[in-house]
């Protein structure tokens, strides 16, 4: 069924603005290719747009990669964000609603992760951080 | 950089956004809509979103942003067109779009600015003062 679809890893550079439509378009196609519900895929890419910005502007570029994941029952897409930037010293209060350090609604980490539904982050002041997000088929 | 056109229609603006834009072209275009609004002296402007197949909080802050800047310069902002699947999102990830006047489509938003223009200039504005001669008695 889903023969034609390329469904192996993508990785998608994130440098500049329009690197994060970049990121936008691929996870899109993705979604759309592990059939994802239409309300599914407007929230994961919603998602993947959140990250990507925090991922350029926090953590001064980095990559994500798009991966689609089987569980046995059924499938889904995951997002690995990783930057080189200075970190997150406070994960806790970075994931509080309306917290910002850089001047946004503060609502990029914290809605993201309501919008999916696997939300992990590693991060380490000066070690950079590494969001993953996976959001499964209904 | 990309750049979204305004239109003017009337009384009013029209800015139907058909690409996925990037930050820079969204602040762009918040800047070219204020230009706009005092060079042509439009009292409505419409953004039309139907095109577009996310709204993250970016592009909402920019849509807020907009709706502020707009009624400072006395006009007033409609954002139609609204996907479902994107309204459902928006308010999961917690963006309420404060002050921001929503229509279905092109069509409404221009009904309501024009009842909203009428309810504007039939409203006398007067304060009330008091009469001449009268002094006014402090509570």
């Amino acid at each position: 069924m889903t023969a034609g679809v390329d469904l192996s890893p993508k990785a998608q550079a994130i440098g500049s603005d329009e690197d994060v439509v970049r990121v936008r378009q691929l996870v899109r196609t993705v979604a759309v290719a592990v059939k994802l519900s239409l309300v599914d895929q407007t929230k994961l890419v919603t998602a993947a747009s959140e990250l990507a910005r925090n991922t350029l502007i926090y953590g001064g570029g980095g990559s994500a990669e798009v991966t689609v994941v089987d569980d046995g029952r059924r499938r889904g897409v995951r997002i690995v964000f990783a930057d080189s930037g200075p970190g997150i010293p406070d994960l806790d209060l970075a994931l509080t609603d309306g917290y910002t350090t850089g001047g946004g609604l503060g609502l990029g980490l914290s809605g993201a992760r309501r919008l999916v539904d696997e939300f992990d982050v590693e991060t380490a002041a000066g070690n950079g951080t590494r969001v993953t997000v996976t959001k499964w088929s209904r | 950089m990309e750049r979204v056109p305004v239109l003017k229609i009337g009384d009013i603006l029209l800015v139907s956004i058909q690409i996925d834009m990037s930050d820079q072209t969204a602040l762009a275009l918040q800047e070219d809509l204020a230009e706009r609004i005092v060079a042509t002296g439009c009292h409505g402007v419409i953004i039309d979103i139907t095109a577009l197949d996310i709204v993250d909080s970016f592009v909402g802050r920019m849509l807020s942003t907009i709706a502020s800047i707009s009624r400072v310069l006395d006009a007033e902002t409609v954002v139609v067109g609204m996907r479902p699947a994107v309204a459902i999102t928006l308010v999961e990830l917690g963006l309420s779009l404060n002050g921001i006047r929503t229509a279905l489509n092109v069509e409404r938003g221009m009904e309501l600015i024009a009842a909203s223009r009428e309810a504007d200039l039939t409203y006398d504005g007067e304060v009330e003062y008091p009469e001449p001669g009268q002094t006014a008695t402090s509570p």
